[in-house]
């Protein structure tokens, strides 16, 4: 997994998003919008993707004023959206790899099916 | 990286041509090979080299204008600070949707493999799943290479730092060209399951215009100023080539745009070709108005003659 590059603490989370609302953050890792892992000592401890999320949270919730209740439902739809991108990318990828008669093949039918 | 127009010193609503001087006028100034001195001069030309190439595309100038991109040319966050990003990455698994909570399965299990594995074998039956023991291979890593003109004709070693934070060297090799692909295999993500095989690390090639040099295929293309008495008299100058200055001559009687070429100073056995462009002398210098004034061409002829002839009529 990324990020095994650097352990990234709470002080320096902060440091890196600073408009992100320090009260809230035990909050989002308790509701798994954020994950975090424990260090030796108990402190938490983030990966780099950690930080993209919880600059996403941050965005979500102090710019566009997404109420707590409704951030379940909206998150959810934008992992399902980049689990479908991320799977699509995956795809084309392997997809990619192949013969280019294959790939034609491929594009072809996807392409008939897409307009039907 | 700062505002490419206010690096530049043109408004937004400059056109192409003046967007092109000012970019000119700015790498001469500022090319570090000129200013051995000026230890800042390098990081002046890089950046008036970016602000150039983000405004002379007018796809990427539209798409900077309209505050879809930034100034390095990155995607300028849509909502979500960057998000996508690290979303779509093979990271972005961490955030599956099920993983918080929402969908109903607890947490911190295991990710991102189930629901592929799921997905194809939906797609190509149970068969998909056992052929390789749930062994996958990792995937590649894409990654945009931004690489100086001279680096891409030449070659050279450069060390790019990964979505992942790791490092590694790439090989650009001599004569790459924009959109070249550089494979490092094996040294994407790693593999599931035992025995999988690494992805690969994909870098595109992108290559940065250079103040003085264009290239065209094999050849290296250069704008060569010269004087009218250099023109007219002939000469020999010292020209950059992509090896260093060479001393070429001009002939006699050379004129506007003649084509001087330069063999085997190109890229792979290309040719380096010297365009001339005749600079008049900035005046007022009445010599030479005096001279020109009683002056009768040898030759007698019209340059508008020709096909000019017939646009009398």
């Amino acid at each position: 997994m990324g990020g095994n590059a650097g352990m990234i603490r709470i002080e320096e989370l902060l440091g890196l998003v600073p408009e992100a609302p320090q009260a809230e953050i035990t909050l989002w890792i308790e509701r798994c919008w954020l994950r975090a892992e424990r260090a030796p000592d108990g402190a938490w401890i983030f990966t780099e993707v950690d930080v993209a999320r919880v600059r996403l949270l941050t965005e979500l919730r102090i710019t566009l004023e997404v109420a707590e209740e409704t951030m379940p439902v909206v998150l959810s739809l934008i992992d399902q959206l980049y689990d479908a991108r991320r799977t699509v990318k995956a795809l084309l990828g392997a997809l990619e790899t192949q013969p280019a008669p294959v790939r034609q093949a491929v594009l072809a039918r996807a392409r008939s099916q897409g307009s039907e | 990286m700062d505002d490419p127009y206010q690096i530049l010193g043109v408004p937004k609503t400059a056109s192409a041509e003046e967007i092109r001087k000012a970019y000119r006028r700015l790498a001469k100034q500022w090319h570090p090979d000129t200013n051995p001195d000026k230890p800042e001069a390098e990081a002046r030309f890089k950046a008036i080299s970016a602000a150039n190439a983000l405004l002379s595309d007018p796809e990427q100038r539209g798409r900077f204008d309209r505050g879809e991109i930034d100034a390095s040319g990155a995607e300028r966050a849509p909502p979500g600070g960057g998000w996508r990003e690290w979303a779509e990455a093979p990271q972005g698994a961490r955030y599956q949707s099920r993983s918080h909570g929402f969908g109903g399965e607890a947490p911190g299990g295991s990710y991102e493999a189930e629901d592929f594995e799921d997905l194809l074998s939906r797609a190509f039956g149970a068969g998909a799943r056992a052929q390789a023991g749930g062994r996958r291979r990792g995937a590649d890593i894409q990654v945009a290479l931004h690489v100086p003109f001279l680096d891409a004709v030449r070659g050279a070693t450069r060390q790019v730092t990964l979505p992942d934070g790791r490092r590694v060297n790439l090989t650009i090799p001599k004569g790459a060209e924009d959109g070249t692909v550089l494979r490092l295999a094996g040294q994407g993500m790693p593999g599931r399951g035992e025995g999988a095989p690494a992805g690969d690390i994909l870098a595109v090639v992108e290559i940065e215009p250079h103040p003085l040099f264009r290239r065209e295929g094999k050849d290296i293309l250069l704008d060569l100023p010269v004087t009218l008495q250099e023109a007219l008299l002939g000469a020999r100058v010292e020209v950059p080539t992509i090896e260093g200055p060479v001393t070429m001559t001009i002939p006699p009687y050379s004129g506007e745009g003649t084509r001087l070429r330069l063999r085997g100073r190109g890229v792979d056995g290309g040719h380096q070709i010297a365009v001339l462009h005749v600079v008049m002398p900035k005046g007022p210098d009445p010599a030479l108005e005096a001279f020109l004034r009683d002056w009768k061409p040898q030759d007698g002829s019209n340059p508008r003659a020709g096909p000019w002839a017939g646009m009398r009529a």
